[in-house]
Order: structure tokens, then C-alpha cells, then sequence
């Protein structure tokens, strides 16, 4: 028998296909994958060391920058660990305004996912239709925050001002509009045989590998673990909301595509149950050493401009102590941990980044397949490289 | 009180390998010998059925004895539990991989290791994960330059 003989080429560091700027060293024997290792670290910019300098308040523009395409996902998760650490209840109205921007969101990093997904697997019109919906999303956004890409809405204690008018109209136009272009998609990828022989049995992850290697979100789902944040530990009055968790079976990539299709249309159900339920009230914390006073009022009075300055700063003081908070992003469970020294900055800021974790499975999934579904594989389970680097 | 099971059992079954633990804002944390990761990581998976690893990191307590932290956050998914883990850590000293019991515990080893420079023994590839091999320092560490002359010139790699 002749003596086989492995290639080894490298994926990257820049390729259409690894979202961003990802390495992957792969050894062939022709076209089958013997292994597979991942070099990553071409995008660190030391976030975590940035934020032991910055106030609390300092660190939310930050957070944006990590997965920017989910940036109201991340800003939720850090003033959400942030307000665990010092206690603080948000009122009601607030919480539900940060449910819905977060649902969009998630729908809008879907759609970024759907079309680029899709697009390396040859198919070129989706990415168009997906762009155009989250531009909805966007031009939402940019009513309410003045921000698209990097809103920076939330805020330690609340929100930073309320809803401007007509934004809740943009937002009901969008969930009428939304089921019937998700249903477009549906009819031209699902039912389509070249996606379903790109997609089907390719890149399988096991139920139980998944959760050893730490894999969350919809990665997790599709191998068939029903593990939600946003219904095991719910936050942010997750538990008021109606919507139900898709599970995959064979965690392939056409069952990561399949739950996320469904993720979809379960977040345009929460956000539709908010814009009809959402109560009247105050949109910030009753704290007053921590949040930040109403511009009108800064203007006006003169202990808010004194509050202002002394929170912008200073900061303020926080609890000697410990905490984790996990909310369900996009990707998958996104955690923050702070430790506190009693000061006013964090004196570590720790992110459990969801892609991170997802991409230490992928040898698992690629390795004894084609090159070819490396490309598949890598897009199912939708990568951010700026969050993973961190 | 699911929570306050896991100290009770943990108390029963390690009581001089259990070093401390504490409840803050609902969450646990108990802190463990480095000698005896090991056994009670392996207890506390199979045992416990903590069995995702949500997060490993570091914490770097500069001028304190023992200077570093390693923290392990595990959850259950059939119990639907969180739990913290740490392990104290002195310059100089490793302490065990947990990529026996979670296979995701490489890569974020490999991150402590690069950002704050402990080692891990019996790991299988204790590489740099994100920054380069010639680099120079662990950035995490509270001593790290971040600005002077030694951030002026950092260590780049040959192309």
C-alpha cells in the first residue's frame, strides 16, 4: 500500500469564509480534513485590561466594540452585571424597553448570519433581502440611541432617556412586515435541495460533546439541549414574555439553520408582546449615586450638574464583592464577571464570550469531513471575531 | 435552597480540602485547595452533574499572598445551578488541568496562561492563544506596563 501523505494549508488569516480575522491550519489527505487547528488572536485589543482603567460607567462604549453586531446584547449584559453588583431594581418600563432593542438585535445578528451563512454556500440573493431588513432595524435604532452599528443605549441604572415619539410606530411596522419576509427565506432555502445536500449531516456535534466543549446558543440547541438563559435564569423580566426555545436533533448545520430561523420569528413575538404591553413610568433607577441626572435638569439645577460631573468623573463607590451575569445573546450565553475592590472601577472585568467557546468545537465538528464543509461548518456556527479576541 | 445544598454536600465530602465559602448576591463560591482540583472538580460533575463549564479565568491580587486566583463557573443544566470555584494560586505555582473533566477548559487555559502567566500542569497544548509566541509579559497582570518605555516598545514578531 502506497504511504498517504497530508497538505497543510491555511484558512485565512483573511478568507470570505471565517467572518473576520480567524486562521485555520488545516492538514489534507486530498480533500478530507485530518485536523484542524484554529489560530485566533489577530484582533485582541485588551478589552479587559482597558476596563480595570475606566469608570463603570466608561466601560459600556466598550462593550459595544466586542460583538458588533450584537452590541445592545453586550451593553444589557454588562449593566446588568453591573446593577447585580450594587443592587440596584430598574423600573419596568425600563426593562422592557432593553428586552425589545435586545430581541431586535438578536434578530438583526441573525440576519447578518442568515445572508453571509448562505452567501458561502454559493447562494447571493439572500444576503441582499437580509440587509434590507436590518435596516429597519437599524434605522430604529438610530431614532432611539443615535447610534446603529454601536448604540450604547443602556445605561447603569436605567436607560439614558426615553423612547422618542414614533419610534414605537417603527417598530410596529417591522414586526407586521417581519413574519412574511422570514417566510421568503424560508421558501428559498429550506426546501431547496443544493442547500439541504450542503447543510444536511455535515459538521455534526454530539449533545454531549457540545456541553463538554462548552458550546452555548443556538449551536448547543441544534445538537438538542434545550438551554435557554432567557428561560433557565430569566433577567430583565424574561419570565413576563410568551415565546417558546427551538431544539435541534441532529446537530448538523441544517439544524443550527433551522433554530435560528425559528429564533427569529420567537423574538419578533417578544418584541410584538412588548410594544403592546409596554407601561408608562420611569425609565431610571431611584439611585441617585449612581445614575446619571436628566440633561434638562444638568441644565437647569445646579445639583445635577454638580451630580453629573461627580459621576462622570468620579464614578461611584460600589459593594466589595463578586458577580456573574449571563444573558443570552445572539451566539450563546454571554457572561460578565466583575470583581469589585470597593472602588470605582472594576478591578477585573471578565467576558464569557459565547463564540469563543463555540469555536474550540469546530476541529471537533470539521475533522474526518471535506474542505468544503469547513465553509459550512465555520458559518453554522456563527462566528464573531471580535468578541472571541476580545 | 439548591444552593446552599452544594455547600452542605461539599462541607460532608471535602471538609479540609474546602477552604472557605461564601454567599454574595445569591451566588456561591467556595474556595478550594489547588492540590485537590482535581477530585473535587470530578465530584462536582459527576457527582453533582455540573456539567457545563461556563467560564475560567483569572484574577490578579497583586501584592497579596497568594497572589493569583483561578475562578471556574460551572452551571447545570439538569439542575439548573450555578456554582464559583476558586482556587488560590501563589507566583511560581501551577496548578491542574480540568481538561479531563470539560473538554472546553483547553482553550480558556490557555487563555489564563497567556493573559496572566500561570501554568497548568498536565495540559495538553499550553500555548499562547491570543497573542503571539515571542511575546513578551502577561498583559492581564497588574504590574504590566501600559504605558512608559516598555509599552513604547513592544516585542513584535519577525515576519
Amino acid at each position: 500500500m502506497a504511504e498517504q501523505k497530508t497538505m497543510t494549508i491555511n484558512m485565512g488569516p483573511q478568507h470570505p469564509a471565517t467572518h473576520g480575522v480567524l486562521r485555520i491550519v488545516l492538514e489534507l489527505d486530498g480533500e478530507i480534513i485530518r485536523k484542524a487547528t484554529p489560530v485566533l488572536g489577530h484582533l485582541h485589543r485588551g478589552i479587559e485590561k482597558l476596563a480595570e482603567a475606566k469608570t463603570y460607567h466608561q466601560c459600556i462604549p466598550l462593550t459595544d466594540r466586542m460583538d458588533y453586531v450584537n452590541a445592545m446584547g453586550h451593553n444589557l449584559g454588562y449593566v446588568l452585571a453591573v446593577e447585580k453588583l450594587l443592587g440596584v431594581e430598574i423600573p419596568v418600563r425600563a426593562q422592557y424597553v432593553r428586552v425589545m432593542l435586545a430581541e431586535l438585535q438578536r434578530i438583526a445578528s441573525h440576519l447578518i448570519w442568515l445572508g453571509t451563512h448562505v452567501l458561502d454556500l454559493g447562494a447571493t440573493t439572500p444576503i441582499m433581502y437580509c440587509f434590507r431588513e436590518r435596516e429597519a432595524i437599524l434605522r430604529i435604532f438610530e431614532e432611539v440611541a443615535g447610534g446603529r452599528i454601536t448604540p450604547t443605549y443602556f445605561r447603569i441604572g436605567g436607560l439614558p432617556r426615553d423612547l422618542p415619539d414614533g419610534a414605537v410606530d417603527l417598530v410596529r411596522d417591522f414586526v407586521k412586515d417581519f413574519p412574511r419576509r422570514i417566510d421568503d427565506y424560508e421558501a428559498l432555502l429550506t426546501q431547496n435541495v443544493i442547500f439541504q445536500r450542503r447543510t444536511k449531516g455535515v459538521g455534526v456535534l454530539s449533545a454531549e460533546d457540545a456541553i463538554n466543549f462548552s458550546v452555548t446558543g443556538p449551536t448547543l440547541r441544534g445538537s438538542g439541549v434545550s438551554y435557554d438563559v432567557r428561560k433557565a435564569t430569566p433577567y430583565s423580566r424574561y419570565e413576563d414574555f410568551d415565546f417558546e426555545v427551538p431544539v435541534g436533533e441532529k446537530g448538523d448545520v441544517f439544524d443550527r439553520y433551522l433554530v435560528r430561523m425559528e429564533e427569529m420569528r420567537q423574538s419578533r413575538r417578544i418584541v410584538e408582546q412588548v410594544v403592546e404591553n409596554l407601561p408608562e413610568g420611569p425609565i431610571k433607577a431611584d439611585a441617585p449615586q449612581v445614575v446619571l441626572p436628566d440633561k434638562e435638569d444638568v441644565e437647569t439645577r445646579i445639583d445635577a450638574l454638580i451630580r453629573h460631573f461627580k459621576i462622570g468623573f468620579e464614578g461611584f463607590q460600589t459593594p466589595v464583592g463578586e458577580v456573574f451575569q449571563s444573558v443570552e445573546a445572539s451566539k450563546g450565553e454571554l457572561g460578565y464577571y466583575i470583581v469589585s475592590d470597593g472602588g470605582n472601577k472594576p478591578f477585573r472585568l471578565r467576558v464569557r464570550a459565547p463564540s469563543f467557546a463555540n469555536l474550540s468545537a469546530l476541529p471537533k465538528m470539521i475533522e474526518g469531513q471535506m474542505i468544503a464543509d469547513v465553509i459550512a461548518t465555520i458559518g453554522s456556527i456563527d462566528i464573531v471575531l471580535g468578541e472571541i479576541d476580545r | 435552597m439548591a444552593e446552599r445544598e452544594v455547600i452542605k454536600r461539599m462541607r460532608e465530602r471535602f471538609p479540609s480540602e474546602l477552604l472557605d465559602y461564601r454567599v454574595f448576591r445569591d451566588e456561591v463560591t467556595l474556595v478550594v485547595r489547588r492540590d485537590s482540583l482535581c477530585k473535587i472538580m470530578e465530584y462536582l460533575h459527576d457527582d453533582l452533574a455540573f456539567d457545563l463549564l461556563t467560564d475560567l479565568c483569572g484574577v490578579d491580587r497583586f501584592t497579596e499572598h497568594p497572589r493569583f486566583e483561578v475562578v471556574y463557573h460551572l452551571y447545570s443544566i439538569k439542575r439548573n445551578d450555578r456554582v464559583r470555584v476558586k482556587v488560590p494560586v501563589d507566583e511560581g505555582e501551577t496548578v491542574p488541568t480540568v481538561e479531563t473533566v470539560w473538554k472546553g477548559a483547553n482553550w480558556y487555559e490557555r487563555e489564563t496562561f497567556d493573559m496572566l502567566g500561570i501554568a497548568f500542569e498536565n495540559h495538553s497544548n499550553l500555548k499562547r492563544i491570543l497573542l503571539w509566541d515571542e511575546f513578551d509579559g502577561h498583559p492581564l497582570r497588574k504590574d504590566f506596563p501600559t504605558e512608559g518605555r516598555d509599552f513604547e516598545n513592544p516585542v513584535l514578531p519577525d515576519t
